[in-house]
């Protein structure tokens, strides 16, 4: 998995590619932990995104909390595999998925 | 039918995937289901590297069936009795925000296979799945 940051003023842009797993999400995690103070706007860019298990899920949902009481947050270039999942999940519900 | 043994730790992830998609990609197995069988083989696999053993740790044996347009997957080991499909399904008419987040892997792996089986046998938990690849 590899993340790419882009900050511009109180929005970020985090682009996470290849596989978001047990083992690559505490990585998404601590990028959120240090990135997110002071966001009013958080993009996750999922257009490479291969791949994404309940860890991955569990830091979605812990990052969408965060957001709901600092500002907005939004997810794109969700493919087909990925978008399965979010739906059975009810995380479709929850998350705004553009 | 092929099989390998692991310790039963998370670090292990990627050796018991690179296992499984291994003897799958010799049925051209579609993309998407390939990676909900990954998806099921890292939840089943992740519970037993967290839960099944106490500090002192243990192994899990992971089997692979790739036939007749389809796939088997077997996990065995020898930690304390638990039968995850038991588990509740999730109540989808909570608020998904407030929905307690433990027993999503299991609900994914029950979604995306065709048959999931548990038992205790001989001191050992052993947890099957199987998914049609719709390949012959």
């Amino acid at each position: 998995m590899t993340i790419n940051k882009q900050k511009d003023g109180a929005a970020l842009t985090l682009a996470v590619e290849g596989r978001l797993d047990t083992i690559t999400a505490p990585e998404l995690e601590a990028a959120l932990g240090e990135e997110l103070d002071g966001v009013e706007a958080l993009t996750f860019d999922f257009s490479g995104l291969e791949y994404i298990s309940s860890a991955g899920l569990r830091v979605l949902l812990s990052a969408q909390k965060q957001m709901n009481r600092q500002g907005t947050m939004k997810v794109t270039g969700v493919g087909e595999v990925i978008m399965e999942i979010f739906e059975v999940t009810g995380f479709s519900d929850i998350l705004t998925i553009e | 039918m092929k099989e390998i043994t692991v310790r039963a730790e998370t670090a292990a992830l990627d050796r018991v995937t690179d296992f499984v998609n291994g003897e799958l990609e010799a049925l051209g197995c579609p993309m998407k289901t390939l990676m909900q069988i990954d998806l099921a083989v890292e939840e089943i696999f992740v519970n037993i590297a967290s839960y099944a053993y106490g500090p002192e740790g243990g192994d899990a044996v992971i089997r692979v069936d790739a036939r007749d347009g389809g796939v088997c997957v077997t996990f065995e080991d020898r930690g304390i009795p638990f039968d995850p499909t038991a588990r509740e399904d999730p109540d989808r008419s909570a608020d998904a925000l407030e929905r307690p987040i433990g027993g999503l892997g299991i609900f994914l792996t029950k979604q995306f296979m065709d048959e999931i089986a548990y038992e205790y046998r001989d001191g050992k938990n052993i947890l099957t799945f199987s998914k049609k690849t719709g390949v012959a």
